[in-house]
């Protein structure tokens, strides 16, 4: 998929994630802050790149502020950025297709 | 060398008879030769020793570089006393090489954290460290490693001389001119003052710092003059409103009420529930409302409490009210209802952090305790709690009296949910241990229970009453079957920081961690 604007999903609430993505040229730009880096941030990062990589989004800047969300947390709230990044969020999202 | 949890010490630690962590009970029958302080004789009479300002009562006592100063967190969050203090014996007099022991410190001390950048503060001694100066420690800027002890390793140590008090500062709710302090009757009151008597006593200063003074004599008296050099009024102790909560409410959340009720289960499972018998729990939402059932408990069986202990606050001053709970016995207060009972409610009394929890002296309460419910940051599959460090390796807690309680009880029980946002609270290895797992009974999260298999006879009552529980191995596993499976912290070799058992045996250290950065692919 492509990004064709700046969309944002997800909250700073604990147990959340907040998902930005931004158009961006040349690949996937991931900035990555979370409270639970230390231990979880390998896993984080793969989360994130994983669902991008499912969504066919090459081509992103990506910000993603963790605060201990679950991996299907943040599965959800990068799903969605992209979706609206793209004007899908509202109709024509793959159930059961890339989102999963 | 390993210690008997498995933690590696470092050799150089090991000097002036430090050993590692053997097991509970290790110094059983062992003696102790304890430090008297070296103190000034006020044999001409004095009307008063009030003072002017902290520094002329600095200068008074000989304060000089190099000293080490102590104080009590009995105005916990809403203390202005160490910082105060702090203030002008470094930026007015040009102290430096200052060790700080305090019972504890919390984010009130956020400015000390700058001394210690400054390289003027170089060694802290405490159970809580939290805040910038928990930062600051555990980036590895103090001097000196932090010494972290619970409530009962304090007064042992001070004690036996490991550490050496010049100058005892005693924040005073309230005191006469010549230094009876009480912790009751003036603007910013905190209750008990525990924490502060074994300073008072084997520190060769002491200095009174209040708010309220009153009429001569101020009895019955926590701190007493006896032991006082000299007595400074300032304007404010501290904040009343983070000094003690309005009420400690019980916890409404079903997930918290649901792990109290099987707590009390537990409890009314074993063969010590009985009439007489006696009670901690902490103030955590869960430890907290074990308290309503376990009332509920005690109604069906006709049975009463006979004692409680610990830091106290309004749901047992409520149970001493009602006549369901015989002695309510008084180290720290935590709200107002407590603040506003101990001495008055008949039943309700002070008691020294010696007296509490020390476990060198013959015999202090926690070990006549039959039951203590304690909270947990982390507890790993060989019952070790850690409730200091966070999941980042950061100072941020304090062992309090945990150690001590879980060391004296007949049944300790941590209560604590499987899961924190993606933290698993229940885990392969806590960060650190700063209660062993030999003295930690039984587990119960919001996924089940667990018995520590070092307790057969447990396992029996729980079987018996047919509470069901399971491996904490399965916890453990189902925890990260949620959370996912935590990377290991990576640390530096330098020690930050040296966790003592109560007993004096070193039981862990905590480590600079090191800067987190997310590996390449």
């Amino acid at each position: 998929m492509e990004i064709l604007k700046p969309a944002m999903a997800g909250t700073l609430e604990s147990s959340d994630a907040q998902v930005t993505v931004e158009p961006m040229d040349g690949g996937i730009q991931l900035s990555l802050q979370s409270s639970v880096m230390n231990q979880y941030g390998r896993q984080i990062r793969e989360t994130v790149l994983e669902t991008l990589d499912r969504l066919e989004v090459k081509n992103a800047k990506v910000t993603v502020v963790d605060k201990g969300a679950l991996d299907c947390t943040l599965k959800a709230r990068v799903e969605c950025a992209v979706f609206r990044s793209c004007g899908q969020s509202a109709a024509n999202i793959p159930w059961g297709g890339a989102v999963r | 060398m390993k210690n008997a949890v498995g933690r590696d010490i470092p050799e150089y630690l090991l000097v002036n008879g430090k050993e590692v962590y053997q097991g509970k009970n290790y110094m059983d029958g062992k003696y102790l030769q304890k430090a008297a302080p070296r103190t000034r004789r006020y044999e001409a009479p004095q009307e008063s020793k009030l003072v002017d300002s902290i520094r002329a009562a600095l200068e008074q006592c000989g304060a000089k570089s190099g000293m080490t100063f102590s104080f009590h967190h009995h105005l916990r969050d809403g203390d202005f006393v160490v910082n105060q203090v702090m203030k002008v014996a470094i930026e007015e007099m040009g102290l430096e090489d200052i060790t700080i022991a305090a019972s504890s410190l919390g984010n009130a001390h956020d400015p000390i954290a700058n001394y210690i950048e400054q390289g003027k503060v170089v060694g802290i001694q405490t159970s809580g460290i939290r805040g910038r100066m928990g930062e600051v420690v555990s980036a590895g800027k103090l001097k000196t490693p932090a010494i972290i002890r619970s409530h009962g390793g304090r007064p042992r140590a001070i004690e036996g001389g490991e550490v050496h008090i010049d100058i005892a500062f005693i924040a005073a709710p309230t005191s006469d001119c010549v230094g009876n302090c009480r912790g009751i009757g003036g603007k910013s009151n905190c209750g008990s003052m525990g924490y502060a008597m074994t300073d008072a006593k084997y520190a060769d200063h002491v200095v009174v710092v209040t708010d309220c003074l009153v009429d001569f004599p101020n009895m019955p008296a926590s701190v007493e003059a006896i032991d006082v050099d000299a007595v400074v009024v300032v304007d404010s102790i501290g904040n009343p409103k983070k000094i003690a909560s309005a009420a400690a409410r019980i916890s409404q959340n079903p997930r918290d009420l649901m792990m109290a009720e099987n707590v009390a289960k537990v409890i009314a499972a074993t063969p010590w529930f009985k009439d007489g018998f006696s009670f901690q729990t902490g103030v955590g939402g869960p430890s907290l409302a074990a308290n309503l059932f376990l009332e509920k408990y005690m109604d069906e069986r006709g049975i009463k409490m006979g004692w409680a202990i610990g830091g106290i606050c309004g749901p047992m001053v409520e149970l001493l009210k009602k006549g369901k709970v015989g002695k309510v016995i008084d180290v720290q207060d935590f709200d107002l209802d407590a603040v506003n009972s101990i001495n008055q409610t008949p039943g309700h009394y002070e008691m020294s952090a010696s007296q509490y929890a020390n476990p060198a002296n013959k015999g202090a309460f926690v070990n006549k305790l039959d039951f203590v419910v304690l909270a947990a940051l982390e507890i790993d599959t060989g019952f070790n709690v850690n409730v200091l460090t966070g999941s980042d390796g950061v100072l941020r807690g304090a062992p309090g009296g945990h150690p001590d309680t879980a060391a004296g009880s007949k049944v300790c029980i941590i209560v604590t949910p499987l899961t924190r946002g993606r933290m698993a609270t229940v885990c392969e290895h806590v960060v650190t241990v700063t209660t062993p797992g030999d003295c930690v009974d039984v587990l119960v999260t919001d996924y089940g229970i667990a018995v520590n298999p070092l307790r057969p006879d447990l396992i029996e009552c729980l079987d018996k009453a047919g509470i069901p529980h399971v491996t904490i191995e399965s916890l453990k596993e189902k925890a990260y079957s949620l959370v996912g499976r935590p990377d290991d912290l990576e640390w530096e070799d330098k020690v930050v920081a040296v966790l003592e058992a109560r007993d004096g045996t070193i039981l862990d250290v905590v480590r600079k961690i090191k800067p987190y950065t997310l590996p390449e692919d």
